[in-house]
């Protein structure tokens, strides 16, 4: 996959044996194929945190259900969003990082290839301890138990006198050993963006999706490291008797909530970082114009980044800390839409007068604009402390996250995936059953999260196993486990896109999209190399200088 | 080197807000005030290990394989004491206070804070002594300086948040 072969006529080569290429890939170093490796074993994970969700859905179908028993609603919930959150789109944005940043830089490879295969490997074996769980885990209610405390393992449920046994385990370890691999690629895109960049590129000619790296790897290492101390700091309270979280002897819950929520809240926004990115990528190339205000984006960006770090206690608002504390946190909370607004009047800018072609990538990404901006106002909504009170812990904050999640997030990776797939394969993925894919997924996903937020305006609880009858809750309820239902069916085309492209998909050649940046120079894929010779860049669309040879960027930057 | 010490940084002043906020607050046991003795002599150990880290360094830049090795025997020497002396002070803790990390949230998070600290400075000595078995075996010369010098910001970095927990545990936690 990595290396760009030349048929010689009249030769016969014998192929490899399966298990060569199997070690090659177990001991792979390249960029290119790690990135492949996250991807692949996100997109697995994302199949078995979706059939999580199914699950849930179809217990809250109508109210007094009893598909699955209480403590197993609590596990499903638990694991569904541990699973989508460190196990679906960490690593499947880390394996888009491996794969674009060196590219994109004009790099040959990250600048520690051995560290990047080990953080690959220490986040996957980190996944599958916290699946072994189901297996080998205990807790309250008999052998063989995930986690159940939710994905926050708030204090003292996670405390051994209230979870014995050891499913909480299972889930601080196996955070623990994959927070240290994202700490070890957050290093490796750092240090390569920083030092590893091909002559002529500047900082200010990177690609967007480079500065956005940047940032997400610098919050990566503020961010995750917190959520390290703690979950330190609750096996310490578990197993040799500290008190940190214990309220009798004097410790405090409220304190987790504080550490986890300061790695929680930049944790939700280095998730979005890398989707901006991709959407600041496709959408120019899609409208035929380069950025609008490339300058702002990246401050933008970077102010992001760091108001983001400040914003954590809007997630406690309703636990009772005093009213300057709210105050702040609900000004912080405002202040951070504002470069984000400012992110979104620039994508509209450069559609702005730009000759738009409605492909799929481009579809994902529109999809994004619209409903990142929808989810970004309920975030604002449920800034204002007193609306929170009403609205925590309800159906509506669920609404809203997932919408950032799945409307905003997970539609800019579709967009990138059928952006990028060419690259990566050589092959352009079908047209048809992408434009499949996004309506039924479109469909689905408004079914589901617009509805949802009723509920929750109506006072429906989050991680409720059941619900009485007559509240006004079933048909809402219904109608949100149709959609879900729909955007699996949406997800089993794209996968079947996936797979059928590779084999019958037309050939991509380098440059299908008529692109600017780095990456396209090469050929699909690229060899293992990624560069002949190290490219000399003068602007920040290298290849329309290229291409434009009487009209190049350099002379308008 | 930058990034990860940026990464540690975050999880030590997490230990550190930790400890600040449950000073005072501890419901029963001995305090700071009955128990601690401030680590001046072992203290000093540390912080001149990075002195001669530092100057062990600038030999090998020069190519002086002498004056490296011992300055970076000296260093491992120095950063052994230190971790001696930890562990002299946790014993006197133990069995003459009866402080552990179990008995209180000043044991909580005193062992925690301190702990991860010393088990830091003892993968440091870990790393330094490969570094010293390589030294004797003629294996290091004047080319792999750079890579001598990642590890001895590493041990600065060590010593900085010493300083940095020093202050906290025995000057302002009293």
């Amino acid at each position: 996959m990595s290396s760009n072969a030349i048929t010689i006529p009249g030769t016969r080569v014998e192929g490899k044996p399966w298990v060569e290429t199997l070690h090659e890939w177990v001991t792979t170093v390249d960029h290119k194929r790690l990135g492949i490796l996250y991807i692949i074993y996100a997109l697995g994970f994302l199949v078995v945190g979706g059939v999580e969700a199914l699950i849930i859905r179809i217990q809250l179908m109508h109210s007094n259900n009893d598909f699955v028993s209480p403590q197993v609603f609590n596990r499903l919930f638990t694991m569904h969003g541990t699973t989508m959150i460190f196990f679906v789109v960490m690593p499947i944005m880390f394996g888009f990082a491996n794969y674009l940043v060196p590219l994109m830089v004009g790099a040959r490879d990250m600048a520690f290839p051995r560290l990047n295969a080990f953080s690959f490997w220490l986040s996957a074996f980190g996944g599958l301890l916290l699946y072994f769980s189901f297996l080998g885990g205990s807790g309250l209610y008999g052998a063989g138990n995930a986690p159940d405390v939710g994905w926050w393992a708030y204090a003292p449920l996670g405390a051994q006198a209230f979870s014995p046994g050891h499913s909480s385990d299972y889930w601080t370890l196996s955070l623990l050993v994959s927070g240290f691999g994202s700490i070890g690629t957050a290093i490796n895109i750092i240090a390569t963006i920083l030092c590893m960049r091909c002559p002529g590129m500047k900082l200010g000619r990177m690609p967007l999706v480079v500065w956005l790296y940047l940032v997400m790897g610098g919050m990566v290492l503020i961010a995750i490291t917190p959520l390290s101390a703690a979950q330190i700091m609750l096996l310490i309270d578990r197993y040799l008797g500290g008190h940190f979280f214990d309220t009798q002897a004097g410790g405090s819950a409220v304190l987790w909530m504080h550490f986890f929520w300061i790695f929680g809240h930049p944790e939700v926004y280095i998730l979005v970082m890398p989707a901006f990115a991709f959407t600041s990528e496709i959408i120019p190339v899609f409208s035929r114009k380069p950025i609008f205000g490339y300058p702002a984006m990246v401050a933008a960006s970077v102010a992001i980044g760091l108001v983001s770090t400040s914003v954590w206690a809007h997630h406690m608002f309703s636990v009772g800390m005093n009213s300057y504390a709210n105050s702040f946190f609900a000004i912080t909370t405002m202040a951070v839409g504002i470069p984000t607004g400012i992110k979104i009047f620039n994508w509209i800018g450069t559609m702005w007068g730009g000759r738009i072609q409605f492909k799929v990538p481009m579809l994902f990404c529109l999809g994004f604009l619209f409903q990142f901006l929808i989810a970004g106002l309920t975030g604002i909504i449920q800034g204002t402390v007193p609306v929170d009170w009403q609205l925590t812990l309800s159906y509506f904050v669920v609404a809203h996250f997932h919408y950032v999640i799945v409307g905003g997030i997970l539609f800019a990776l579709f967009g990138a995936f059928y952006y990028w797939y060419p690259k990566v394969t050589g092959r352009m993925l079908s047209e048809r059953l992408g434009k499949w894919h996004f309506w039924l997924f479109l469909i689905g996903f408004h079914l589901t999260f617009d509805v949802m937020h009723i509920p929750g305006l109506l006072g429906m609880p989050r991680r409720i196993y059941t619900y009485e009858p007559g509240r006004g809750w079933d048909t809402l309820n219904l109608i949100v486990s149709i959609g879900a239902f729909i955007q699996a069916v949406a997800i089993l085309v794209f996968v079947w896109n996936l797979i059928v492209s590779y084999f019958k998909g037309a050939k991509a050649g380098n440059d299908p999209w008529d692109a600017w940046t780095l990456e396209w120079s090469t050929s699909s894929p690229p060899p293992a190399y990624n560069f002949a010779t190290v490219p000399v860049v003068a602007s920040r669309r290298p290849l329309w200088d290229v291409k434009h040879p009487e009209d190049p960027d350099s002379q308008y930057e | 080197m930058a990034g990860l010490i940026i990464a540690e940084s975050a999880i030590f002043t997490i230990f550190v807000v930790a400890y600040l906020f449950y000073v005072g607050k501890s419901l029963t046991g001995p305090t700071p005030r009955e128990v601690l003795e401030t680590p001046i002599f072992y203290s000093i150990c540390l912080l001149s290990s990075s002195l001669t880290v530092h100057y062990a360094g600038k030999s090998l830049q020069r190519g002086e394989r002498g004056p490296f090795l011992s300055l970076w025997s000296l260093t491992i020497l120095l950063g052994g004491l230190f971790l001696f002396g930890t562990g002299r002070e946790w014993h006197r803790l133990i069995y003459e206070h009866g402080l552990t990390i179990s008995t209180n949230l000043f044991g909580t998070t005193y062992y925690s804070l301190v702990g991860l600290h010393a088990f830091h400075v003892t993968v440091g000595m870990i790393m330094l002594v490969i570094v010293a078995i390589f030294a004797f075996a003629n294996r290091i010369g004047k080319e792999h300086s750079p890579r001598v010098e990642v590890l001895s910001l590493y041990w600065h970095f060590v010593d900085v948040v010493w300083v940095v927990v020093f202050t906290v545990v025995y000057v302002l936690g009293r």
